[in-house]
């Protein structure tokens, strides 16, 4: 698969917006088109740029969402209320739009295959878009390696691509477990707390040994899991992080 | 591609005004966070086993512990940082040992230094560029303790470099004859990474 060497310069390029759709009310996904993509590593990130008519330019980086594909990528997008780039892009941009980006980026927060599990995935909020990735990838791939999910949302109606989770649930030897921190349905049986050590040991404790964990999130959540885990046993190389800092935008 | 596309309908938000004008790298936002970037878990080294060593191509390795880390002449700095991940942050105030000081006593040949921390990080730096007042291990931020998840107990400061080089929970340096790639710069970030020339990934 290409993508892991970033040798040679990463140029801009650019790509179209083929598709654009809500995944919650905050959230939103971007389809995009480029002849020159390669396949990604699934946990990778693009960096987009903006440039405005007076030359200014903003820059920020995004997960990709999507299974690896030559040419295709989707990126998931919460809008930050006071941000720069996000509410261009949930607001303004529309398909047949061309956004510039460079990428795929990022060597360590990826998985395929080849790095065995089994896999322990942990997200918060839109910290869901590069495990996703890799959830696509697996099912793309008909992998066995036995997946477990822990996803942190606040509420039923924000957890971000809840009908392909509850499709994929389905899969041999995926397991998915939600947690809604600030409201849930009357007849929501699962957890309604923030994610902590009791919750971490509960769904951890009947997964093989030597689990490959991927955590991704708000810092808090992040570094809160990790300690968690290092202190169930996990060893610390076996536990990757990517935090979404506080700034975002 | 770059150079003449215009995103249609962006105006962009954030424009430099007089506190910021010329302190902010191309590329850049600034924040008033603290965000936390690392790969993995956050280490929580005993500091009574704590030390920092100068290994590697040196005359005599040196080897202080916490305490006599700690006794060592400190200073005070406030310095702008910025981070591959787009952020900047302005007037940090630092407090640590210069690695001047650190360096005082080491005869070297070397020209190249491997940063290493707690966790298994490194990242490559050429030795000039934490000599003469440009580096700091500094092990308070904003005067108190520098956090765990910041790099506490004791991180690398090279604020003229993107902040990956800037090594949490560093415990000594290397310094080698010849360079050598660390972590981040393995993975396809830049070996040099000056935020003024956007040096984000290799080939920039």
């Amino acid at each position: 698969m290409a993508g892991t060497a970033l040798s040679g310069r990463l140029s801009w390029q650019l790509a179209s917006v083929v598709a654009k759709h809500n995944e919650t009310p905050r959230v939103i996904t971007l389809r995009l088109a480029s002849e020159v993509w390669p396949e990604h590593l699934p946990g990778q990130h693009v960096d987009v740029r903006l440039t405005a008519e007076d030359g200014y330019q903003a820059q920020r980086s995004y997960s990709i969402a999507s299974a690896p594909a030559p040419g295709s990528l989707e990126l998931t997008v919460e809008e930050i209320a006071d941000g720069e780039v996000s509410p261009y892009l949930s607001e303004e941009l529309r398909p047949a739009d061309q956004l510039e980006m460079r990428g795929p980026i990022g060597g360590y927060f990826t998985w395929t295959e080849a790095d065995g599990g089994p896999l322990l995935l942990v997200a918060g909020g839109s910290g869901i878009a590069p495990l996703m990735s890799m959830l696509r990838y697996r099912a793309a791939a008909g992998s066995d390696i036995p997946a477990t999910l822990l996803y942190s949302s606040r509420s039923w109606e924000e957890i971000i691509y809840r009908e392909e989770l509850d499709r994929m649930s389905g899969d041999a030897g995926l397991r998915i477990v939600h947690t809604l921190t600030r409201s849930h349905p009357d007849d929501w049986d699962g957890y309604t707390r923030r994610i902590d050590t009791e919750m971490l040991e509960a769904v951890t404790s009947s997964l093989a040994a030597n689990q490959l964990a991927y955590i991704c999130g708000p810092t808090q959540l992040v570094e809160n899991v990790a300690n968690d885990l290092v202190g169930l046993g996990y060893p610390p190389a076996r536990v990757k992080t990517e935090r979404f800092g506080p700034s975002g935008g | 591609m770059a150079g003449n596309f215009i995103s249609r309908g962006f105006r962009g938000r954030r424009r430099e005004d007089a506190a910021t004008a010329g302190r902010v790298p191309p590329g850049q936002y600034v924040t008033p966070d603290f965000p936390v970037l690392s790969a993995g878990p956050t280490p929580r080294p005993n500091m009574a086993a704590w030390d920092f060593a100068i290994t590697g191509a040196v005359g005599a390795p040196r080897r202080w512990s916490w305490e006599e880390f700690r006794a060592l002449p400190a200073e005070t700095v406030t310095v702008d940082i910025h981070c591959v991940t787009k952020w900047s942050k302005l007037d940090t105030t630092w407090e640590g040992v210069s690695v001047d000081t650190l360096l005082a006593d080491v005869k070297t040949a070397g020209g190249w230094v491997t940063a290493f921390s707690d966790g298994g990080y490194t990242t490559n730096l050429p030795l000039a560029d934490l000599t003469g007042g440009k580096a700091w291990v500094a092990y308070a931020y904003g005067g108190e303790p520098l956090a765990p998840e910041h790099g506490g107990p004791a991180r690398l400061l090279v604020p003229h470099l993107y902040f990956w080089k800037s090594a949490k929970w560093v415990r000594g340096l290397n310094v080698m004859t010849q360079d050598r790639p660390g972590f981040w710069e393995s993975l396809g970030y830049h070996d040099y990474g000056d935020p003024w020339r956007e040096q984000r990934y290799q080939g920039d």
